[in-house]
């Protein structure tokens, strides 16, 4: 093994100034060892033996594919079923009985997942959906799962789990339900699949996504600057429906940041109506 | 609260214990699904049993059938952690009483997302 020896200063900001500006994922000064570590990783993958290597690779060809696969290389991927719970209740006890009622008209629920990963929350999704309300069965439920890397996405298309994904806050029962076994791993089966469908989308990039009646954006605008995350909350407010639900990851808020949302007092959770919304309901 | 851990491993029963003790579970051990019921006959039920599978005398299945014959352990969940990993295996365990299944190995953080599934200790 070679030691790891932190990334040079010029190369560390080249790259955090491609990262920032293709995924506004921000690289604060202290990450060149997380830099460091994953281009390492793509260097070795490319058959270079060392990250400046890889970085001289980027700055003779900039706009090549390398350039995608080392933001990609900068996201932090890190997910379970069921993350966090609290979101999932509020889903449970409060979202979906909610809109039940409001759309019971047009009997559709759109919902966006913007930062999916591997797939496990638009799953946890759906089987949510499927094993507490039965009456859905006959509206058109679309769940839209994004995210800005292409591996994740292909991963969470393919639908198969390791042993130590399925562990994590999956419940015995759904397991049985809703997966099969295919040697070491477990497979999502085609009833759960059929529900989600997974799409790129960069955040930063152009917005191709329809309206949803509610948006779960968790655990990833903690990667990005002030700016960022204002400039996407106030596009998640021109597609989410007026009386639609924003929920955030547990260490994440809209408050100092966009005031246009109002925080919906379910459990934990973090959950978000367009103020307007909750005016006109009070 | 308080907790039985099930495991004819030493080890491993230092290694569960250690978990939960963190969480602030007093801890009750046994060796195998006999010496379980003897500990819960002589001290009471417990809020939840961490429950092998593979072990001598009584397993971890026929543990949990005879638990779930006593209504005074009604209340007690039960979790097996064990590396049997087929899916018949995770089926027979529900169908016996068990709440939750966990396979080994596992880390802290799957252990602790189990119990606040199965409704002891927060997530
Ligand atoms: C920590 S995961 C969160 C997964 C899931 N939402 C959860 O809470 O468990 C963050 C995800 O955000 C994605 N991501 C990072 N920057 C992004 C961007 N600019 N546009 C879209 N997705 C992005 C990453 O690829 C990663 O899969």
């Amino acid at each position: 093994m070679t030691t790891t020896t932190p990334i040079a200063d010029a190369d560390f900001d080249f790259v955090r100034a491609i990262v920032r500006a293709d995924s506004a994922i921000a690289l604060e000064a202290g990450k060149e060892y997380l830099v460091e570590s994953r281009l390492l990783t793509l260097a070795r993958s490319q058959g270079l033996d060392s990250v400046g290597a890889l970085v001289a690779q980027l700055r003779q060809r900039p706009a090549s594919d390398l350039r995608y696969k080392v933001v990609e290389a900068m996201t932090t991927n890190e997910t379970s079923f069921f993350r966090d719970i609290t979101p999932f209740d509020a889903l449970r006890t409060h979202i979906i009985p909610d809109l039940l009622v409001r759309r019971a008209q047009c009997q559709q629920i759109r919902i966006w997942c913007g930062a999916a990963s591997t797939g496990q929350e638009p799953y946890s999704l759906a089987m949510l959906l499927r094993e507490h309300f039965p009456a859905l069965s006959s509206w058109k439920v679309q769940i839209t799962a994004t995210d800005i890397s292409r591996e994740v996405l292909e991963k969470a298309r393919a639908g198969r789990y390791g042993q130590l994904e399925v562990n994590r806050g999956l419940p015995a029962p759904l397991l049985l339900k809703y997966f099969e076994r295919d040697g070491v791993h477990w497979q999502i089966k085609p009833v759960l699949k059929s529900m989600v469908s997974f799409r790129e989308m960069n955040l930063v990039g152009p917005w191709m996504i329809g309206e949803a009646d509610i948006v779960l954006l968790r655990n990833v605008l903690i990667y990005f600057e002030v700016d960022v995350k204002r400039q996407i909350l106030g596009n998640i407010r021109r597609v989410m429906r007026p009386d639609g639900y924003l929920l955030l990851g547990s260490a994440e808020s809209t408050m100092n940041i966009d005031d246009n949302y109002k925080r919906v007092p379910v459990g934990r959770a973090n959950a978000y109506q367009a103020a307007a919304a909750q005016e006109r309901a009070a | 609260m308080r907790a039985l851990i099930v495991d004819d491993s030493r080890a491993v029963r230092a290694m569960i214990g250690r978990i939960v003790r963190e969480l602030g579970f007093s801890v009750v051990e046994a060796g195998n699904g006999a010496e379980a019921l003897a500990r819960l006959a002589e001290s009471g039920t417990a809020d939840v049993a961490l429950v092998d599978w593979n072990m001598p005398e009584m397993n971890g299945v026929e543990f949990v059938v005879a638990a779930r014959a006593v209504p005074a352990y009604a209340s007690m969940r039960i979790v097996m952690v064990t590396s049997e990993s087929e899916m018949g295996r995770v089926a027979s365990a529900l169908d016996a009483g068990a709440n939750e299944y966990l396979m080994k190995p596992f880390d802290a953080e799957a252990l602790r997302e189990k119990l606040a599934l199965v409704g002891v200790g927060a997530a």
